[in-house]
């Protein structure tokens, strides 16, 4: 290899490099010359993979020979809202399989949105001795017996965190297996199990971690453990608690109480299962020094919730339920300056009538208020246009902005317009806008407005939007960041698709669930591309049983080196050269 | 709108795509533009039939377009083992969303004894009586609501309100946790110590994937079982590539009543296997956690007696 003489010495540029941690950087760095790439490629010790079928095991490992942490996510998003029918794949098993003889000295395994089942949670356990991350959120297929197998084995745990997992929860007893020589342990998330652990290994083991910094119980630790569990860990920075509520005891409030102003570190706070006001007032003390705030299982009202968020003048993040209402608003846009996130979520989601009174002007308030706030989720149930455009001028240092009115195609209540140009004000302002979900009535003209202006656009969620193909038109050929897109129920067709099919290799991934493009069009994007994998999902039988014109009932495009796969259930067809053959 | 696209022109649509920072991303052939724009036009016909998405009911927009484009099959189709004459209830068209979630969301209301009776409900459409127990959801998947903060919202609910069967189309709030169930299958992970869970695992026997389904969606087991026949009897899943399973020889006689080739179980939390039905619902809901569709032939010997129709005991009591 010819070498300039101005050129450092490997070791140099690897030292150089190993201050580069972002994945964006180090591909940069890796484009620069063959030797820089191949310099990268020894010393990555971390990589993410955001579609696991974008790449195989085998492919990863043979670039990246030293890796030491892997973060992976699987199912598209919308598997969140069971759009994903159940054995769609996303399996984690064939990359631990292949990571656990390439990577001896993996520590960090971080998934989402896998199925991971117990076979794979114990060969991670038995497979990598220095072991250390395991993050698995929003994943599912395993039981608590592989858990088990994780505490039993993973001498140098530092981290297991298993939010928002679907767990085959046989028992409590796997927190149990954490030898009493264990003390490792840094953060640990249970909050989505169900069953009752052992309160005693529980506390045994909190007190014998003195760097847990992260703990968050699950609904099955009753209040008044709490204390207990507290004083064991006064060095806590997160915690999550488990039932917030108990029968009224002066002495139950007062250790509560006392255990709470004792975490002098505690910075965030969730959980609240159930909270009765009477034991809100336990916290008060640390709600000044509070970033974080979870209150979005907590069934508290408004008059509660305001005098609350009123002591927390430091917060951050805000997640709470609709109860907080427009008055709970005006009070955290007063007093909460920092405020940079904020997610409010429905009570009741299915009610017909709305039960508490949040309207757009909560948000609008909010917006005035926090300078800061760049991230939202906000579900209500009516909008207006002129409270988008009041948002989008208040605000133009938002970045993720996720709206969701609870009755599709609701128009703008008062003046009964769709609200395109609400969503356009905000596409416009919000320059730096990274992700949208759009909601209520929407025409074509919106994606117009998107396509024109929502130039670092990441990520857009459609539903029960647009006219016609143009809608689709517009965002494909305006939005030149655009990564992730998810359609569901829109009129969207063929044409768009065709039109911009090169658009498709530069994007991670499309979804579009009942809309109208034909399994005609599938084949030919499938065949035309060659690096795309296009999967059509059709519960109703192979599409080749039914006209070329029908259309599919789900689509999921994404861009991939690894081909088509192979762990398909019966549901889903991959279209490529061969589908032609295999699907008559 | 076809003079819109074409006013864009071919290159230009196609090619803008190609314009980002992404280094490494090969330039794609204009050509598949030129193969877009000459794709038969009488796709745009049949697409404009039917589907309207646009507005009026989902469910409607939906049935249309699969009567042009092929029938979903039927327990009509199937010659069933014990003939049942009054049963033609399900499938007419009753996706009027693609995923299962909703077939078994929006239960029928059937107002039948645990005997094989007719179903009184035979040929209405679901999408109604799923009006009754949605609200006005009767959408998979909306509100965008994860399924384990769905289940936590009614659980709350239910801590407040008794566990006996309640009549549908109560509009009392305690009843809000009936109707809050139009998210199909997703297991229910925080099954709490007061028992109430939201999904449950269901396996059949022969069958490779199991599924989903949310016990709050009922009241009771006439619906659970009617909600399995549909989720399990159909023959949508692709028969073949699931290696030949007989499902379209089973017969869709009610799983409760012991005489179809298969039964209905459950494993409670001792990690016994019981026959579904002979305890009060809500002591079945409290102590459930997953279902299993049995064979009848293995079914000898689980849990209680049940009789078939004659009154004959035909297995021993445990």
């Amino acid at each position: 290899m010819l070498r300039m003489a101005s050129s450092f010495p490997e070791e140099v540029l690897e030292h150089v490099f190993s201050f580069i941690y972002d994945d964006k950087d180090r591909n940069a760095i890796s484009m620069v010359c063959k030797s820089w790439y191949e310099i990268e490629r020894w010393c990555r010790r971390r990589i993410f993979v955001g579609n696991c079928y974008a790449v195989s095991p085998p492919m990863v490992i043979r670039r990246f020979p030293e890796v030491r942490s892997v973060e992976l996510k699987g199912k598209p998003h919308f598997a969140d809202f069971n759009l994903v029918p159940e054995g769609w794949g996303g399996y984690v098993y064939p990359w631990i399989a292949a990571m656990a003889t390439a990577y001896p000295w993996l520590e960090e395994i971080r998934l989402k949105r896998m199925v991971v089942t117990d076979e794979a949670l114990e060969l991670i356990a038995k497979s990598f001795k220095n072991f250390k991350v395991l993050v698995l959120s929003s994943c599912e297929g395993f039981s608590t017996d592989g858990l088990a197998a994780i505490a039993a084995n993973c001498r140098n745990l530092k981290e297991l965190d298993l939010r928002e997992s679907e767990v085959d929860d046989l028992s409590g007893h796997w927190l149990s297996h954490f030898p009493d020589s264990y003390t490792s342990l840094v953060s640990l998330n249970i909050s989505c199990l169900g069953s009752e652990v052992s309160f005693s290994a529980l506390e045994r083991l909190v007190g014998r971690c003195p760097n847990l910094r992260t703990l968050r119980l699950n609904r099955a630790v009753p209040l008044d453990r709490l204390a207990n569990i507290l004083c064991r860990a006064p060095q806590l920075v997160e915690l999550g608690t488990g039932t917030y509520s108990a029968e009224l005891q002066p002495d139950v409030f007062s250790s509560l109480a006392g255990a709470f102003s004792g975490c002098k570190e505690l910075r965030s706070l969730s959980g609240f299962w159930d909270a009765v006001p009477g034991y809100l007032p336990a916290i008060y003390p640390i709600c000044p020094s509070l970033t974080s705030l979870n209150l979005s299982y907590a069934t508290i009202r408004s008059t509660d919730l305001t005098k609350l968020v009123s002591q927390c003048q430091s917060l951050q993040r805000l997640w709470v339920l609709d109860y907080i209402e427009d008055i709970g608003l005006e009070a955290l846009a007063a007093f909460c300056k920092d405020l940079r996130e904020l997610r409010v979520f429905p009570s009741e989601p299915f009610a017909q009538e709305p039960n508490v009174s949040l309207t757009e002007q909560g948000l609008v308030s909010v917006s005035e208020g926090c300078p800061k706030l760049h991230s939202v989720l906000y579900f209500c149930r009516q909008m207006t246009n002129d409270a988008l455009a009041t948002i989008a001028r208040n605000r133009p240092n938002m970045t993720r902005f996720r709206l969701c009115i609870i009755e599709p195609r609701a128009p703008d209540y008062i003046t009964l317009q769709p609200l395109d140009d609400g969503f356009g004000a905000i596409v416009e302002h919000c320059k730096d806008l990274q992700r949208l979900s759009m909601a209520g009535l929407l025409t074509d003209r919106v994606f117009e407005h998107i396509g024109n202006h929502a130039k670092k656009l990441e990520m857009l969620s459609v539903a029960f939007a647009g006219d016609s193909d143009l809608g689709l038109h517009h965002v494909l050929s305006g939005c030149e960041n655009l990564r992730k897109l998810e359609i569901r129920d829109c009129p969207f067709g063929d044409k768009a698709l065709l039109v911009n099919a090169a658009k498709l290799e530069t994007m991670r991934s499309l979804w579009m669930s009942s809309c109208s493009v034909s399994f005609g069009a599938c084949k030919l994007l499938g065949q035309k591309i060659p690096r795309l994998n296009v999967e059509v999902m059709d519960e109703r039988g192979p599409p080749g049983s039914r006209p070329e014109s029908c259309p599919v009932e789900k689509l999921y495009i994404y861009r991939t080196v690894a081909g088509p796969r192979f762990d398909m259930p019966g549901f889903v067809w991959t279209m490529d050269e061969d589908s032609a053959l295999r699907l008559s | 709108m076809e003079g819109g696209l074409g006013l864009l022109g071919v290159s230009g649509g196609g090619c803008s795509g190609a314009s980002t920072n992404e280094s490494t991303v090969s330039k794609v052939e204009v050509v598949v533009d030129a193969e877009a724009s000459s794709y038969p036009i009488e796709a745009e016909l049949e697409l404009g039939l039917g589907l309207s998405i646009g507005g009026g009911s989902v469910g409607k927009g939906k049935s249309s377009v699969w009567g042009e484009c092929g029938r979903i099959l039927t327990a009509k189709d199937f010659p069933s083992l014990v003939s049942q004459p009054h049963r033609g209830h399900n499938n007419n068209n009753n996706n009027n969303n693609n995923s299962n979630a909703t077939a078994s969301a929006c239960v029928a209301v059937s107002g039948t004894k645990r005997a094989a009776e007719p179903v009184s409900h035979e040929g209405e459409s679901p999408t109604s009586i799923s009006k009754l127990l949605c609200g006005s959801s009767q959408v998979v998947g909306w509100p965008p609501i994860r399924a384990y903060r769905i289940n936590s919202l009614v659980n709350q609910a239910k801590a407040s309100r008794s566990e006996e069967d309640k009549s549908f189309g109560e509009k009392d709030k305690s009843n809000d946790a009936s109707k809050k169930i139009c998210n199909g299958n997703k297991t229910n992970a925080t099954g709490n110590e007061k028992g109430h869970l939201g999904f449950v695992k269901v396996n059949m026997d022969g069958v490779p994937i199991g599924r989903k389904v949310d016990l709050n969606a009922h009241t009771s087991y006439e619906t659970l079982a009617q909600t399995l026949e549909e989720m399990f009897f159909r023959s949508t899943p692709p028969v073949s590539s699931m290696g030949g399973e007989k499902q379209q020889s089973a017969n869709l006689s009610n799983l409760l009543d012991g005489l179809s080739e298969f039964v209905l179980t459950y494993e409670d939390k001792e990690g016994d296997w019981m026959l579904v039905g002979d305890v009060p619902w809500g002591m079945f809901l409290s102590s459930v956690k997953r279902l299993r569709i049995m064979r009848t032939s293995e079914a000898n010997g689980l849990g209680p007696r049940f009789q078939d129709r004659n009154g004959i005991q035909i297995s021993k009591p445990v």
